[in-house]
């Protein structure tokens, strides 16, 4: 029971960090920008692409560096030259237009890759057991996956906090027009948040692609979670973003692992109640709804508090 | 003060010509879905109208929450597939049980499974608008399209569930077993639809809900609440998309998982935009032009999917009213009768721009045979155009075109919108004279 507990809890925790990788740049792009990036899973799923590609080609370790280089640079030029175009349009045809985006990346990926999962291998030099603990070794690369993930963290927060451009980032959160009238370039504001939102997306597609499937259906897959982890964290609120990662990671998780079910629980049904519908809600274990908790979180929060753990905004 | 009572008084009622055009357009609406399966007999065209007609349906209910209420929905075929689903369900029991319900009513058994749906889930949902309710949407469906998949007994699981609809209780002796006996059924359905639909925008309702979309602080002051207006217009919504799902299921004769997943939320929310979401006519022409455009494509290339989801980006760029929307805009053009002076210019700007599409084409193509079957003749062949993908002449081409129309078409089309400007203010200078 206790290595179930500590086992789930590190793979918890290091979802929800690849979460909050792509959760953050997401929420900084709406709170700054105002539009909700659909295609944010897809720059994700071209960073696991191109990762995969260029460990071809060069190696795992040059592949960290230039994948999420690539997306992001490709995440600023959908900003500059397709975004800043469609935002007269109002709120709605940047969703939209976004929305396209993310339909069009996953056709040319499936084109590009095929529709069928990739060979993308973790590196060799951290293909070992890192600890093992309770009889299970825990793979090193995982450990790799959230000291990045970590890393990554820190140094975004440090970012924000200490350095000026976060500070108009953070000012830029709150008060877009006040910035711009301070004299800001908030235009070129906006085309770095996006293209370094982006980008994080991108780093966690390099690294968790190895550790999951690499394939063209990836970012539809992760999509809708990650809309879900911005909506119950509360819509433009960082530290929500932060909270609600982790908390869907380690219920994700930690459902995957419990094979209970209300059969197990109670007993099973009496033969007349056996033969409804009523035995598909009897019978189903924890496991098998694992992949809709992220949703059952979202209605609960929105019932109970709409506007997210930590959010302010009402819309 | 007497000048302020009068002006609050109905609009004067409309003549009798206005209302002969009004109540002409629907009797040759009619008439028309009457006479199609006369003109296209084939088998093919038969099954083309159904799943349009079903479309049109669908589009439009979607469109009460888009282009009505300034709702935007990822998540609409959640109502379309229940309603789909419990259809399929009451044929089989109906049928099983003899009980003396046709089936042209079981659409109606599908609207209210989605009105009832739209009802449950709607509350929470429509407490938000905008990007919120857009995410919350998506989040939804995707939680009733994974229960689908869990509550087999139910869904079906994978396979869904089938039904035999020709097992009914028969009414003038149709069995509605041939597909022209279903067209005749889809489409009475969708003209019943259509009208209930645009009777609805017409209602007071209807009016609220605009005034919803464009300044909800102001229905506000007026006195009304956004959230229920919203919530009203949500359910509306949710009903007419069950219809569709029922006649869809009808159509088919099987509900499965698919018929609630994001692909057919998506296919809808292409069809109301590619066709325009500002006027009630363009989610319609939508349905039509995507419905057939996806049966046709599929045809004539591999990766049709790749050019709709680029065709839809084009539109959302360049055009976001829509194909009804870039229609609309020239009506005062036609109207002062200058509809000509536009035309060069216009034909200016189509060669650059079919060069562009053309090149675009080539390179797809051509990369879609390196990377997909690399293996196979490169004489291939694409839009009905046979050419070389290995040979260089190719690749030079298509960058040419590429480079060279796009060069060409930014230039043409700024020239276009130059002489739309004076066309236009002269149209209205000459409209206003008279």
């Amino acid at each position: 029971m206790l290595e179930l507990i500590v086992i789930s809890t590190l793979n918890g925790v290091l979802y929800g960090m690849l979460l909050f990788l792509m959760a953050s740049g997401l929420t900084v792009i709406f709170s700054m920008l105002g539009v909700l990036n659909f295609a944010h899973a897809s720059f994700y799923m071209l960073g696991a692409f191109f990762g995969f590609q260029i460990s071809r080609w060069f190696g795992f370790w040059p592949a960290l560096l230039i994948a999420p280089l690539l997306a992001g640079a490709i995440g600023a030029a959908v900003e500059r030259f397709g975004l800043r175009r469609v935002h007269k349009n109002g709120h709605v045809a940047e969703l939209l237009f976004t929305f396209g985006l993310a339909f069009a990346i996953e056709e040319i990926v499936g084109i590009i890759w095929g529709k069928v999962p990739v060979d993308y291998r973790q590196p060799d030099i951290l293909d070992f057991p890192a600890f093992t603990i309770f009889s299970t070794n825990y793979p090193a690369y995982k450990m790799f996956m959230l000291a990045v993930s970590v890393v990554i963290f820190i140094a975004l927060l440090l970012a924000l906090k200490r350095t000026r451009i976060g500070l108009i980032v953070q000012a830029a959160l709150t008060h877009p027009h006040m910035v711009g009238h301070l004299g800001h370039n908030v235009e070129r504001i906006f085309m770095l948040v996006f293209g370094v939102g982006t980008a994080l997306a991108a780093v966690a597609g390099v690294i968790a692609g190895p550790s999951l499937v690499t394939q063209s259906n990836m970012a539809a897959l992760l999509g809708p979670i990650l809309f879900v982890v911005v909506v119950v964290g509360g819509l433009g609120s960082l530290p929500g973003a932060f909270i609600a990662s982790l908390l869907i990671g380690l219920l994700q998780t930690f459902a995957v692992s419990i094979n209970g079910s209300l059969a197990s629980l109670f007993g099973p049904l009496g033969p007349d109640l056996a033969a409804t519908w009523l035995n598909d809600i009897w019978n189903v274990t924890i496991a098998q709804i694992a992949p809709i908790m992220p949703y059952l979180l979202l209605v609960l929060i929105l019932i109970f508090r709409p506007m997210g753990l930590l959010g302010t905004r009402e819309t | 003060m007497t000048d302020l009572a009068s002006s609050s008084v109905a609009p004067p009622r409309p003549t009798l010509s206005d209302r002969m055009k009004f109540y002409g357009i629907w009797i040759l609406t009619g008439l028309v879905l009457l006479v199609l399966p006369k003109v296209f007999s084939s088998g093919g065209s038969m099954t083309t109208f159904s799943l349009v007609g079903i479309s049109i349906i669908f589009a439009l209910s979607y469109n009460i929450l888009l282009g009505q209420t300034g709702m935007l929905s990822f998540g609409h075929a959640v109502y379309y597939g229940l309603g789909g689903f419990l259809a399929i369900h009451a044929i089989n029991i109906v049928g099983f049980h003899k009980w003396p319900i046709p089936l042209p009513l079981m659409p109606l058994i599908g609207g209210v499974a989605g009105l009832f749906f739209a009802a449950l889930i709607g509350w929470v949902m429509t407490q938000r608008s905008g990007t919120a309710f857009a995410m919350i949407s998506l989040g939804l469906a995707e939680l009733v399209a994974s229960s689908a998949l869990i509550l087999r007994s139910f869904f079906g699981g994978e396979a869904g569930i089938s039904a035999n609809r020709t097992k009914l209780f028969k009414v003038f002796g149709l069995s509605f077993g041939p597909q022209i006996q279903i067209y005749y059924l889809i489409a009475a359905w969708t003209l019943i639809a259509i009208i209930a639909m645009y009777a609805l925008t017409r209602t007071p309702l209807g009016r609220m809900c605009n005034a919803v979309r464009d300044n909800p602080e102001r229905v506000q002051f007026v006195g009304y609440d956004p959230h229920v207006v919203r919530y009203i217009a949500f359910c509306f919504s949710g009903f007419f998309a069950g219809i569709a799902g029922a006649l869809a299921a009808i159509n088919f004769e099987i509900a499965n998982s698919a018929y609630l997943g994001a692909v057919q939320s998506g296919t809808v929310l292409f069809a109301a935009y590619i066709g325009g979401i500002g006027f009630f006519i363009g989610p319609i022409v939508g349905a039509i032009f995507v419905t057939v455009l996806s049966l046709g494509l599929s045809d004539l290339t591999q990766v049709w999917q790749l050019y709709f989801g680029l065709f839809f980006i084009a539109v959302v760029l360049f055009a976001p009213g829509g194909i009804t929307g870039l229609l609309m805009m020239h009506r005062p053009l036609v109207r002062a009768g200058m509809l000509s002076r536009m035309l060069p210019s216009y034909a200016m700007a189509a060669l650059p721009t079919l060069a562009l599409c053309v090149g675009l084409m080539l390179m797809i193509e051509t990369i879609v045979h390196y990377t997909v079957n690399p293996n196979e003749d490169p004489h291939i062949q694409a839009f009905g155009i046979p050419f070389d993908a290995a040979s260089p002449i190719t690749w030079v081409t298509a960058a040419v075109l590429i480079v060279g129309g796009f060069l060409l078409a930014r230039r043409a089309w700024s020239r276009v919108g130059e002489t739309w400007d004076t066309t236009l203010t002269a149209a209205r200078a000459k409209v206003h004279a008279l």
